[in-house]
């Protein structure tokens, strides 16, 4: 019994970070319908960032947050100016092509800047303390990144539901001619969309730093399919969708290892994937018919 | 007109190319002539190792190793009354260039050829030697398939190894946990998606149960995972005194890491892949404490051979002597006891010589080489204590 509450709490931990890197991909694609396949490597900028201001401006945890978020704000709104909205009229697939294209290129740039060896993030930055509750073993980074995730969603969900910028955006979503007919600026809106975005790649991608205690310049390929699994499952586009499906995932993951074979976790999380997209294609929040985002 | 003076460059193109050709092989010839002429009574050792290139360091020191060895035997005056005569050439960390090095070397009637270190560079050098039946003595190459032919499964009659092969320091590490650690019940946890972490846990396995050991849970991460815990904590209620971990340091730091989190205390164990600074950095000394691995050689070793090794490279090169240095040192030394065992400078006779070896004391160990030109030798346990690596004791098999 004991080892299955370990389980869990190993299992949420997990799904908060899978959590945190689908809100962003979820958010983009419920307002442009675009894949950004580029979102996990947006997320291993933000880990760098944080990196260097942690090591080389000696900065706390915090500020290192931040100042990753900036700037893959900026990077994203740039990506977003760059790649995508010469592609906005062009076929879809047009656009999940480039996106993959701008991912590798973001790896690449950085293995040539940076070089292809991982950096050791210093764990003076956030001194870790366990808790031990009747055998049970609790970290505070655990705590951390699941309370962060479940804050940053709701930030989030206040943001489109409830602020100016984001009835825009779900103007946007819903039909952009309509919404430059109401006066409604779509450039602007879709900057914003990727701005907020990638700050929550970037925010993911310190917290992962923290977590796993590296980064590296391919660190955003494999969290990144697993998160874009956990947004398709919770329904894309549909913002706690994206969290409970980062969770689902986190458990599923954790349970077929502790309970099953370690080695069919992958395949388990995939699998996952097909299974919705032939069973429900719309993920478990989504409707048919109604409002996305 | 056009076409006629693209013709009259093609022909000065060639003609150039030629021209280069043929000084080439005039400087060569001439320096191989000269060679031959001043000492007749010298038996040439061809050295190839990578002296330049991704891995320049591991050729650079098994080369200082090597040359060190060939200074100390002259010194005491030499192989069956002859001087040894190093040949140095640099195949740049390429298998291409290893080839046409070896082919150079044969050119230079060398009796054996010491290096490439890396399995692939040694795997482009073959085929010349083996061709022309001259021993190749690989240092470092760990590779299973350097000393067998792949297709036939034949070993490879003219290459052979001082290093032990990847697979058999999981022998090593359940000798240690059986004999010294006292485990009775380990976990394999491996990186089961290299040949690396497969081939030591396979051995690993097989020498645990027959010292007696069980092994009570089977399990695998694959590279790039970053969170164990879930495993981790399964192989926690297995309740093991021992936990063999064969993999890399970018993944087995983290894991390590998560499990002292997870309130695992036994002892861990590992092959060379975690033979890493990142290792301290990322897990941390605590964390590390009582995590043991394996490796070929430390210079911290108290044999009265190596320290007198580890003196004498300090004083040669102004340098600590790794591994490869090691390696290299150990190299020539059993082509010597093969010479020594021939009785004469012909390669073919080494070769069969090398063959035979039976318990060379060389400073990485004790070692005979098997059927398939494997050395069966020593390694050495290497300990984590509060973020330092430190030799805990020598395992011979």
């Amino acid at each position: 019994m004991l080892e299955f509450i370990q389980q869990l709490v190993n299992g949420l931990s997990l799904g908060a970070i899978y959590a945190l890197i689908a809100l962003g991909y979820t958010m983009v694609y419920g307002i442009i319908k675009l894949i950004n396949f580029a979102h996990g490597d947006i997320m291993m900028v933000g880990g760098f960032v944080g990196f260097f201001s942690l090591t080389v401006f000696k900065t706390n945890i915090v500020v290192a947050m931040i100042a990753a978020m900036l700037t893959c704000a900026i990077l994203g709104i740039l990506i977003e100016k760059v790649a995508y909205r010469p592609l906005r009229n062009s076929t879809r697939i047009a656009a999940l092509i480039t996106a993959i294209g701008v991912s590798f290129f973001l790896e690449y740039v950085t293995i040539f800047l940076l070089g292809p060896s991982q950096r050791v993030f210093p764990d003076t930055a956030f001194p870790i303390k366990a808790y031990n509750i009747a055998g049970l073993s609790i970290l505070n980074k655990d705590v951390f990144v699941v309370v962060s995730a479940v804050v940053l969603m709701l930030i989030l969900q206040y943001i489109i539901k409830w602020t100016k910028t984001g009835k825009a955006m779900r103007a946007v979503s819903l039909d952009q001619e309509a919404a430059v007919l109401m006066g409604i600026s779509v450039d602007k809106t879709i900057s914003i969309t990727f701005a907020i975005g990638s700050a929550l790649a970037a925010a993911a991608g310190v917290m992962y730093g923290v977590y796993y205690s590296t980064v590296n310049p391919l660190m955003g390929i494999i969290p990144g399919l697993k998160a874009f699994v956990a947004a398709v499952l919770g329904g894309i586009g549909i913002i706690p969708g994206a969290m409970v499906g980062g969770f689902v995932m986190g458990l599923l993951e954790t349970m077929v290892s502790g309970y099953g074979n370690s080695l069919y976790r992958d395949a388990v999380a995939f699998g996952v994937l097909i299974l919705i997209l032939l069973i429900k294609p719309t993920g478990l929040f989504g409707r048919d018919t109604g409002e996305k985002v | 007109m056009k076409k006629n003076s693209r013709k009259k460059i093609a022909v000065l193109i060639i003609m150039a190319f030629m021209l280069a050709i043929v000084a080439g092989c005039g400087g060569e010839a001439k320096d191989t002539g000269d060679k031959a002429g001043d000492k007749a009574e010298m038996i040439n050792v061809g050295i190839n190792v990578e002296l330049s290139g991704g891995v320049a360091s591991y050729g650079t020191n098994a080369k200082d190793g090597a040359l060190l060895a060939i200074e100390q035997i002259n010194a005491s005056g030499g192989v069956l009354g002859m001087q040894l005569n190093p040949v140095v050439k640099d195949c740049k960390s390429t298998a291409d260039e290893a080839m046409s090095i070896s082919a150079a070397l044969v050119g230079e009637n060398i009796v054996a050829q010491i290096g490439p270190l890396t399995s692939g560079d040694v795997a482009g050098s073959t085929p010349i030697m083996m061709d022309n039946k001259i021993p190749l003595i690989a240092p470092a190459a760990t590779a299973s398939n350097v000393t067998v032919d792949d297709k036939t499964g034949k070993t490879n009659e003219y290459i052979f190894r001082v290093c032990f092969i990847d697979p058999f320091q999981g022998t090593l590490m359940a000798q240690f946990a059986a004999d010294n650690l006292k485990a009775k019940n380990a976990v394999i946890y491996a990186d089961t998606s290299t040949d690396y972490g497969k081939g030591l846990a396979e051995y690993f396995k097989k020498t645990f149960g027959e010292k007696g050991g069980t092994i009570v849970g089977e399990e695998g991460y694959v590279k790039d995972d970053r969170d164990f815990r879930a495993t981790l904590t399964k192989i926690k209620g297995m309740n093991p005194d021992f936990i063999y971990v064969p993999g890399y340091y970018q993944e087995v730091a983290p894991l390590i890491k998560q499990a002292r989190e997870l309130g695992i205390t036994v002892p861990i164990g590992g092959g060379d892949g975690w033979d890493s600074p990142d290792m301290v950095s990322v897990a941390g000394n605590e964390a590390l404490n009582n995590t043991y691995f394996t490796n070929h050689y430390s210079s911290q070793d108290t044999d009265p051979n190596i320290v007198k090794f580890v003196e004498a490279y300090k004083a040669k090169y102004n340098k600590e002597p790794d591994a490869f240095a090691a390696l290299g040192y150990d190299a020539i030394q059993l082509m010597v006891q093969g010479l020594k065992d021939a009785q004469a400078a012909d390669p073919v006779k080494l070769a069969a010589a090398l063959a035979k070896i039976k318990d060379f004391e060389g400073i990485t160990g004790k070692m005979s080489i098997d059927e398939k030109h494997n050395p069966v030798k020593a390694g050495v346990i290497i300990e984590f204590k509060d973020g330092a690596q430190v030799m805990n004791t020598r395992i011979q098999p």
